[in-house]
C-alpha cells in the first residue's frame, strides 16, 4: 500500500515534523470533522508578523498526517502575507504529489493554515 | 522483516497442491475441451466431472447442481438476476439484507432499476439479521430472499438454516452468499434450506477466476449469459479447465483440513482479539463474539483513522484492511460497520484481521507486540484523543 505514497510522503507520515500543540498560540485553525473521517488542527505563533512556530494535531489517513507535516515546515518563517500564498497545490506538489483520491487532504492542509491566519487577525482586530 | 498476511478474506494464495493439480491444464492437457469428441476432450470432460463432485461434497449438494461460474460476483448476479427474470411473473419483490457484498448489493439496486421492489434488512448491533425482520418482510409479491451466510468484513454467522425453513414454508426461493463460510465452517446446502449458493474458489487457496453457483433442482433460473451449452445451458463459455480443476482439488483440502483448522484458528483468533483487548485502551471488537467465524477479527481504535493503521501495519510487514473511507476511495466508511449503527467515526477507525493455514501463533504475539506502539503513536497526533 505505501507504494501508492511518494516516498516524501511516507517520510512525513512515519516521521512527522511538528506535532503537537503550542499553548496561548497566535492562531488556531480546525477543519475537517470526524465524520469524513478527517480533523486537521493547526497552531501557528506570530512574532513581528512572522510565523515563528507551527504545530498540528490530525486524525485522518497517511496522506492527510503528511500534508499537516508538510504545511508546518512550508509556513515556519514566512511572514503572514507569504503564508497566505501557500496553496494546496505548493503542500501537494512539495510531497512529489498525491494520489487523485488524495488530493482532498492538501485542501484541508491549506484550509487550515488559512483558517488559523484568520483567526490570528481576528484576535488582532480586538486588541487594537 | 516479518511478514504477517492477516487478509485472508480478501484472498487467499494458491496451495501449492492445487496448483500442481491446475499445471497440466495450462501445459500438455490444454487442448482438452470438454465439449469435443476425440481423447483430449474426453480427459478433459472427466477432469471436470471429478472436480465438480468435489466442490459438490464440500457443499452436500449433488455434482449436477453446481455450475461453475467466473467467480462469487458472477455466481450472485446469476442467482439474483437470473431468479428476477425467471420468476417475475410470480412477484418483483425481493428481500436481502444491508450488510450483503456489493456483488449482492449493487445487482439488488440495479434489479430496482429494472423495477424490482427490494426490501434491504436491517442488523442488530452485533451484525445479525434478525428471523423475525425476514418474516415480516415478506409480501405476496416476493419470489427471492438473499441472505449472506457469514459477512465478509465481521465475520457474523447469520441465521441461513432459519431463514431458509421460513422461505420454503413460504415457496420463496433462497440464495445464500456462502464466499465467506464454505471451507471455513460446515457447509450443507440440505441442512441450511437453501436453493441458491455462491461459493469462491480464491477464498479457500484456490485459483482466482473461478466460482460457482448451486442451484437446488427445480428452481426456476433464466441464465444472464447467452452462447453455447456448457454447463446444462446455465452459464455458457468454453470451461475454464485449469481454475475448475484448481477449485475441485482446494475443495478437497479444505473439507477434509475444515474440523482442525477450524478449531486451530479460533484459538488463534481468540488469542488476537483477547490480546488487544488486553493491550490497548478504547477498543471496542465489531461484530458478535459468538456467531463468528473463526478466521475473523474486526475492531475498532478510538481516536485514530484506519488508513493510518493500514500504513503502519505495512511498515511492520503486517497486511491488513480497513473500513475506512479512506481505504475504499468512497467518502462513507464501511456500510455494514454503519448499518450496524456504529459512529461514522469509530468506522473509520476499523481494522479487519482474517486469519488463513499460513498464520502461527508467533505471528499473533507479532502482531500484539507491535500493535500497541502504532496505536499510541498514532492517538499522540490525534486531536481526538486527549489523555
Amino acid at each position: 500500500m505505501s507504494r501508492v505514497y511518494s516516498e516524501k510522503v511516507m517520510d512525513h507520515f512515519t516521521n512527522p515534523r511538528n506535532v503537537g500543540e503550542i499553548e496561548n498560540p497566535s492562531g488556531v485553525g480546525e477543519v475537517g470533522n470526524p465524520v469524513c473521517g478527517d480533523i486537521m488542527r493547526l497552531y501557528i505563533q506570530v512574532e513581528d508578523g512572522v510565523i515563528k512556530d507551527c504545530k498540528f494535531k490530525t486524525f485522518g489517513c497517511g496522506a492527510a498526517i503528511a500534508t499537516s507535516s508538510m504545511v508546518t515546515e512550508l509556513v515556519r518563517g514566512k511572514t503572514i502575507e507569504e503564508a497566505l500564498q501557500i496553496t494546496n497545490k505548493a503542500v501537494a506538489e512539495a510531497l512529489d504529489g498525491l494520489p487523485a483520491q488524495k488530493m482532498h487532504c492538501s485542501n484541508l492542509a491549506a484550509d487550515a493554515l488559512h483558517k488559523a491566519i484568520e483567526d490570528y487577525r481576528n484576535k488582532n482586530k480586538k486588541v487594537s | 522483516m516479518r511478514r504477517v498476511y492477516l487478509d485472508h478474506s480478501a484472498t487467499t494464495p494458491v496451495r501449492p497442491e492445487v496448483l500442481e493439480a491446475m499445471l497440466p491444464f495450462l501445459k500438455e492437457d490444454a487442448l482438452g475441451n470438454p465439449s469435443t469428441i476425440y481423447s483430449y476432450g474426453r480427459e478433459a470432460k472427466k477432469a471436470l466431472d471429478e472436480a465438480r463432485e468435489k466442490v459438490a461434497y464440500l457443499i452436500g449438494a449433488r455434482p449436477e447442481e453446481v455450475f461453475f461460474t467466473s467467480g462469487g460476483t458472477e455466481a450472485d448476479n446469476l442467482a439474483l438476476i437470473g431468479t428476477a427474470a425467471a420468476n417475475e411473473k410470480k412477484g418483483r419483490h425481493i428481500i436481502t439484507s444491508s450488510i450483503e457484498h456489493h456483488a449482492v448489493l449493487h445487482t439488488a439496486q440495479y434489479l430496482m432499476r429494472q423495477g424490482f421492489k427490494v426490501t434491504f434488512l436491517p442488523v442488530t448491533p452485533e451484525g445479525l439479521v434478525r428471523v423475525e425482520d425476514v418474516e415480516e418482510a415478506i409480501t405476496d409479491e416476493t419470489i427471492l430472499i438473499s441472505v449472506m451466510h457469514v459477512n465478509n468484513e465481521v465475520g457474523t454467522i447469520q441465521p441461513i438454516k432459519e431463514i431458509g425453513h421460513l422461505a420454503r414454508e413460504r415457496g420463496i426461493i433462497f440464495h445464500t452468499d456462502a464466499v465467506q463460510s464454505v471451507g471455513k465452517i460446515p457447509v450443507d446446502v440440505d441442512e441450511l434450506n437453501v436453493d441458491l449458493l455462491s461459493a469462491s474458489a480464491h477464498k479457500i487457496y484456490g485459483p482466482k477466476g473461478v466460482g460457482c453457483l448451486y442451484i437446488r433442482k427445480g428452481t426456476r433460473i433464466t441464465p444472464i449469459l447467452h452462447g453455447g451449452g456448457q454447463e446444462r445451458k446455465r452459464r455458457p463459455g468454453t470451461e475454464n479447465m485449469p481454475g475448475i480443476v484448481g477449485f475441485g482439488r482446494a475443495a478437497e483440502l479444505a473439507g477434509k483440513e475444515l474440523p482442525h483448522e477450524m478449531k486451530r484458528l479460533q484459538a488463534l483468533r481468540d488469542k488476537l482479539i483477547d490480546g488487544i483487548l488486553e493491550r490497548i485502551e478504547d477498543v471496542q471488537v465489531n461484530g458478535d463474539r459468538e456467531n463468528r467465524v473463526a478466521t475473523n477479527a474486526n475492531f475498532s481504535f478510538r481516536y485514530v483513522e484506519g488508513e493510518s493503521l493500514l500504513l503502519s501495519l505495512d511498515m511492520k510487514g503486517i497486511c491488513a484492511s480497513s473500513g475506512s473511507a479512506c481505504t475504499s476511495g468512497s467518502l462513507d466508511p464501511s456500510h455494514v460497520l454503519l448499518a450496524m449503527g456504529i459512529p461514522h467515526e469509530v468506522a473509520h477507525g476499523s481494522v479487519r484481521m482474517t486469519l488463513g493455514r499460513d498464520n502461527t501463533e508467533a505471528d499473533i504475539d507479532y502482531v500484539l507486540e507491535v500493535m500497541p506502539e502504532i496505536v499510541t503513536r498514532l492517538r499522540a497526533m490525534s486531536p481526538l484523543y486527549n489523555k
